[in-house]
């Protein structure tokens, strides 16, 4: 099985209900698209993530948050993309919402509001990345103690930790 | 002399509950987990877990390793089935990489996938019957644990932390013997469950300590992110074995037990049948076996043979390149989920074109679910989280990372 060339172009994957939702919802907060190895990513402007979900939950395309995590693309700029993993269990189907977010300003809505289930991966992702969730319920550290300094998963973060 | 210093009064409403600490050294925490409660008297106003005791960052270390290393930093994550580990990253990398893997391969992963399920669900069974008193069907389900680890350390060499499956199929074909040891566990299990339910299914005190304790509607259970049994539990007939199959599941004919009630004994219930089902699902993988490699076809990513690489330059010069600098995965990013014995595993990695994977997320299913325990427990008494604890099934290893 040979990998096919991933599908970037996002008038071919506007037949995708979940591509058409979005943008018939709001076409400037569509960035772009992906089909790659079986697995649809749409590109979400940072301010619309919250809409973009509670549009996808309202219209029943997704019924689910699976997983939300960041990868941190360092020295690149944006620096960070979350990427936001919903299921459809009717639809037995997965979308992948991503941001990009940058370094400095590493801040986006929480989607604790539709998911209440995203409260621990986005505390997760602010222990860890030091991204900031606004109308998180409890944002505070889960995985380090409460003093620590900086944030392991970042790139700049050495593996052996400082010494 | 001044005025008598006033006897300090307590506050009704600020003290009429209290802050009662549980764990992380508390045996029924399965682990170190930290409960801290709120109760008024035995009953619980709030309860607040407190994790990150056992976090090693194994995220991190997996990005300074190449991709065939980080197969053993997946075992500990969830020790109990550290196989559906190995599985869910290897079915990761492979899905970037684009690599096929031969049939044979596919179904001994998928046997062993559901001896792990049974082993794991042996270990919830005997410490959740213990938690709740029953000492006897502990030492039952560790003696048929024994039996599983003594046919994983067969096929791997280790007991519990096997890395038996590679990127590009399995580490060996199995041993001589392997497969009758396999069907004599799989010929005497079914009985052994019986002995189980004799044990408990009927027995009056365990039904009073689970029934209509630690409830869960579904509508709760989907926006908590639960998964696995503790979701069908609650009524929702999801299965990622039956509805997104990976790994050739599509071959084999099994139920997924689903119960309406959403209380611990449903948990129970569904987990029992689960017992049953693996096993069914095991002896068709034994008898429907296909013969032919468990490796794929790509010298580049999988270990030649022992016996090419002293025969054959060619695999003596991968083998050398494999070890040394690992191998290269194109560009890309993949979410891999299957079904865990607690629930959703999955694995999100992004390749950034070199050997070492740039970002190794790992989905557990015991982080998820426990955000439900306050759901479940708020309101009942303190013995109940114990139960709600056990029905849940957490392993800490893979909620800490």
């Amino acid at each position: 099985m040979a990998l096919e060339p991933a599908v970037t172009d996002l008038e071919r994957l506007k037949d995708h209900p979940a591509v058409a939702a979005l943008l018939a919802w709001n076409a400037g907060a569509v960035q772009g698209g992906k089909f790659d190895r079986n697995e649809l990513s749409i590109f979400i402007a940072r301010e619309f993530i919250l809409g973009a979900c509670e549009k996808l939950k309202a219209q029943g395309l997704v019924n689910f948050l699976s997983d939300l995590t960041c990868a941190d693309y360092y020295p690149r700029a944006p620096r960070f993309e979350l990427a936001y993993h919903l299921l459809s269990h009717q639809r037995k189907e997965r979308i992948r919402l991503k941001i990009a977010l940058e370094g400095d300003d590493a801040a986006v809505e929480s989607i604790t509001s539709v998911w209440p289930s995203a409260n621990f991966f986005e505390r997760e992702l602010f222990d860890l990345f030091g991204i900031h969730f606004l109308g998180h319920p409890n944002l505070k550290r889960i995985m380090m103690p409460e003093d620590w300094e900086g944030h392991p998963l970042r790139k700049d973060y050495p593996v052996e930790g400082y010494r | 002399m001044g005025h008598l210093e006033t006897t300090p009064v307590l506050d009704s409403e600020q003290d009429k509950t209290m802050i009662l600490n549980m764990g992380p050294q508390h045996p029924s925490t399965h682990g170190v987990l930290r409960l801290v409660l709120e109760i008024d008297g035995e009953e619980i106003i709030r309860l607040i877990p407190d994790i990150g005791f056992l976090h090693t960052g194994i995220e991190k270390t997996c990005e300074a390793k190449f991709y065939q290393q980080v197969v053993p930093l997946t075992d500990r994550i969830d020790y109990l089935c550290p196989m559906i580990n190995n599985l869910c990253y290897v079915l990761a990398a492979e899905k970037l990489l684009g690599l096929e893997i031969p049939p044979r391969a596919q179904w001994i992963r998928v046997m062993l996938s559901e001896l792990q399920r049974i082993s794991s669900h042996l270990v919830w069974l005997g410490t959740h019957a213990l938690d709740l008193g029953a000492m006897s069907v502990f030492l039952y389900c560790f003696r048929e644990r024994e039996d599983l680890l003594r046919i994983y350390e067969m096929v791997s060499g280790q007991r519990m932390m096997t890395s038996y499956f590679r990127i590009g199929g399995l580490a060996l074909d199995p041993p001589l013997g392997f497969f009758d040891s396999v069907k004599n566990f799989l010929d005497m299990f079914s009985e052994r469950v019986d002995e189980y339910e004799d044990l408990l299914t009927g027995n009056r005190i365990f039904i009073d300590r689970l029934k209509g304790v630690a409830h869960l509607s579904a509508e709760d259970a989907l926006a908590m992110g639960v998964t696995g049994p503790a979701l069908r539990a609650s009524g929702v007939d999801w299965d990622l074995r039956r509805d997104m199959p990976y790994s050739g599941y599509e071959n084999f004919k099994f139920k997924v037990p689903v119960s309406q009630d959403g209380d611990v004994w449903a948990r129970y219930v569904c987990r029992i049948e689960e017992l049953r089902q693996s096993r069914e699902i095991a002896k068709q993988a034994l008898e429907g076996l296909p013969e032919g490699p468990t490796k794929a076809e790509a010298p580049k990513v999988v270990l030649p043979d022992r016996e090419k690489m002293k025969t054959q330059m060619e695999a003596l010069i991968y083998h050398f390149k494999i070890v040394t600098e690992g191998f290269t995965v194109p560009a890309g990013e993949v979410y891999q989920a299957i079904e865990s014995p607690r629930g959703e595993m999955g694995y999100y990695i992004v390749s950034d074109g070199t050997a070492k994977p740039m970002r190794v997320h790992m989905r557990s299913p015991s982080y998820a679910n426990l955000q439900a325990l306050s759901k479940m427990c708020e309101g009942r008494l303190i013995a109940d989280v114990v139960a709600a604890i056990g029905s849940i099934d957490i392993v800490l290893g893979e909620i800490d990372r």
